[in-house]
């Protein structure tokens, strides 16, 4: 089956729910699927017969000004296809149901894109920072993040040595004075 | 009969830890030597190289995926370069190929030996360590001939690679070839088939072949639970459809499928098939350019890719969205170790802790790729 008949078979699967098939600038098609369908959506593409995507080979999150959105890249080692699923959420609530009861391997990917991204993976059983310290501020992969100027005393910036050490050939008054 | 009243036992491990393999830390709860349940705490080793993406250009961007996995360099390069290239449709010529094929095969016998040279080790075998480092040694200085570095090589560029072959280079890698190849029966005779070896790892965490796809293993760990999958051969990129090799999987030797001795040996087979690979590199290579033609400042057209290869720890994605200017919009990293951490919390439960061990570097999971 090739990768948008896949997303044809989604989309007949579930009527009335809001789905959106884009194929431009990508070089897989993907479904943009409402964040409370999420689950079930991914089920019915791990457990159908002619679909099997047994695996999430990768879970990335984008940030997109207004919105933050979840990209499932989905691979099945039966059928040999892909499939990509998209999820958008807005800035300020970025709720999206955890995947990890449909793939167990996505406790960890989720706890990544939470970590970085700021995504909250509703119903996971672990959502804790995997990367960055438990009392660090802030979700550094979204593009207005900014760095704290220190954590626990520590500067996060540092000198231009030349700024700070006195030169070797600095003339003998100015090395008195520092 | 009375029952004997026992404690479990919270034990830290790492992070600084001869067998964690960089800077990892477990947080084991145990009840004497039998694990109740392992937390891994990763993150050490994160230096933010998605971030980082998002500030440098393209071409600027492939030093920084050598510190992605700095056991197998190489192969990390080109997965940067096949993914750029993949977006912006840029060309590499075919001598180019070649070259990169010859040195990532390279690269991934010489991150090999240091898995299963490390795994003897920890396993309490420690003569072997220096024997594989030996044949490793050599493969470094054939990289350094080719690109001046014997770790982070930066070699393979987007569109081609840095330089092409010194003098002599063919010769002293078939010279290498000819003599690696009985060292694998060697290594084989000095520890694979060794009965203390054997007893330590047969049936050892056996990882079911549902269970692995499941987890998102990739690679060896991967095949070594039965899964013949190889992105060089079902989803072949580069020049591998025009060279022949085989896939190793786990076959449960001399325990069960899936075991933490199939991922070792997996991993021997994997050596002579990469070195098999070599020679067909070394002997069909043609002449011609190395790099194509490409402005120095890339701008590929907006859009994204996600584009997988095979690195020595498995599939090595990269999501790249571009917005159609000079810098990534977002590079996403999706690395082989990751997944490989993710499922030790599952598979460590009511194990030993020397086969937590075992386990460890079975999966050959190296630090600064989980971290990024």
């Amino acid at each position: 089956m090739n990768e948008k008949n896949i997303l044809e078979k989604v989309m007949a699967e579930f009527p009335g729910v809001a789905f959106e098939l884009i194929e431009e600038n990508t070089d897989h098609p993907y479904l943009v699927i409402p964040a409370e369908r999420t689950a079930g959506i991914c089920r019915f593409l791990r457990d159908d017969p002619d679909l099997r995507l047994d695996a999430l080979s990768n879970l990335s999150s984008v940030d997109e000004g207004e919105i933050l959105t979840v990209v499932y890249h989905l691979f099945s080692y039966e059928h040999r296809h892909y499939s990509v699923l998209k999820v958008r959420v807005p800035r300020g609530a970025p709720d999206v149901p955890t995947v990890q009861t449909v793939w167990p391997g996505a406790g960890w990917f989720e706890r990544e894109a939470y970590d970085l991204m700021g995504i909250n993976f509703m119903g996971h059983n672990d959502l804790r920072r995997i990367m960055l310290p438990d009392d660090w501020v802030g979700h550094p992969l979204r593009k207005d993040w900014v760095e704290q100027e220190e954590y626990h005393g520590m500067g996060t910036s540092r000198n231009e040595p030349m700024d700070v050490l006195p030169l070797a050939d600095a003339p003998e008054k100015e090395k008195q004075s520092d | 009969m009375t029952e004997f009243i026992t404690e479990e036992m919270t034990l830290n491990m790492g992070p600084q830890h001869p067998s964690t393999h960089g800077v990892l830390r477990f947080q084991l709860t145990s009840d004497g030597e039998v694990i109740h349940s392992v937390k891994p705490d990763v993150g050490y080793l994160h230096r933010s190289i998605e971030k980082i993406a998002e500030k440098v250009t393209y071409h600027g961007f492939m030093p920084y995926t050598d510190r992605v996995d700095y056991v197998a360099a190489m192969n990390s390069n080109f997965a940067w370069a096949l993914t750029v290239e993949k977006l912006g449709g840029y060309q590499v010529p075919e001598r180019a190929e070649y070259l990169r094929v010859i040195a990532a095969e390279l690269n991934r016998i010489s991150s090999h030996l240091i898995m299963l040279g490390v795994m003897a080790m920890d396993i309490g075998a420690v003569t072997p360590f220096p024997y594989f480092l030996r044949e490793r040694e050599t493969i470094n200085d054939l990289l350094e001939e080719l690109c001046g570095a014997r770790l982070t090589y930066n070699y393979i560029r987007i569109g081609g690679v840095s330089s092409d072959l010194p003098d002599g280079f063919r010769d002293r890698a078939l010279r290498f070839l000819d003599h690696f190849e009985p060292i694998i029966d060697e290594f084989n005779r000095l520890i694979t088939y060794n009965e203390i070896f054997v007893n330590r790892l047969a049936n050892i965490v056996i990882i079911p072949r549902e269970q692995a796809i499941a987890w998102a293993l990739v690679g060896p760990n991967l095949r070594a639970s039965g899964v013949k999958w190889d992105l060089r051969k079902d989803e072949p990129y580069s020049i591998y459809p025009q060279v022949e090799f085989d896939i190793p999987v786990g076959k449960g030797e001399v325990g069960t499928v899936g075991d933490c001795f199939d991922r070792f040996i997996v991993r021997v087979d994997e050596m002579r098939e990469s070195s098999k690979i070599i020679r067909q590199c070394l002997d069909k290579m043609p002449e011609g350019e190395i790099q194509s033609k490409l402005p120095r400042q890339l701008k590929p057209p907006k859009g994204e890719v996600y584009v997988r290869s095979e690195s020595a720890r498995g599939e090595m994605g990269y999501y790249l969205v571009s917005n159609g200017g000079l810098n990534p919009e977002r590079v996403k990293i999706r690395t082989g170790s990751f997944s490989a951490m993710a499922i030790m919390e599952e598979v460590s439960k009511g194990i030993m802790i020397a086969d937590m061990v075992a386990l460890i570097s079975s999966l050959d999971v190296i630090a600064p790729e989980i971290d990024r």
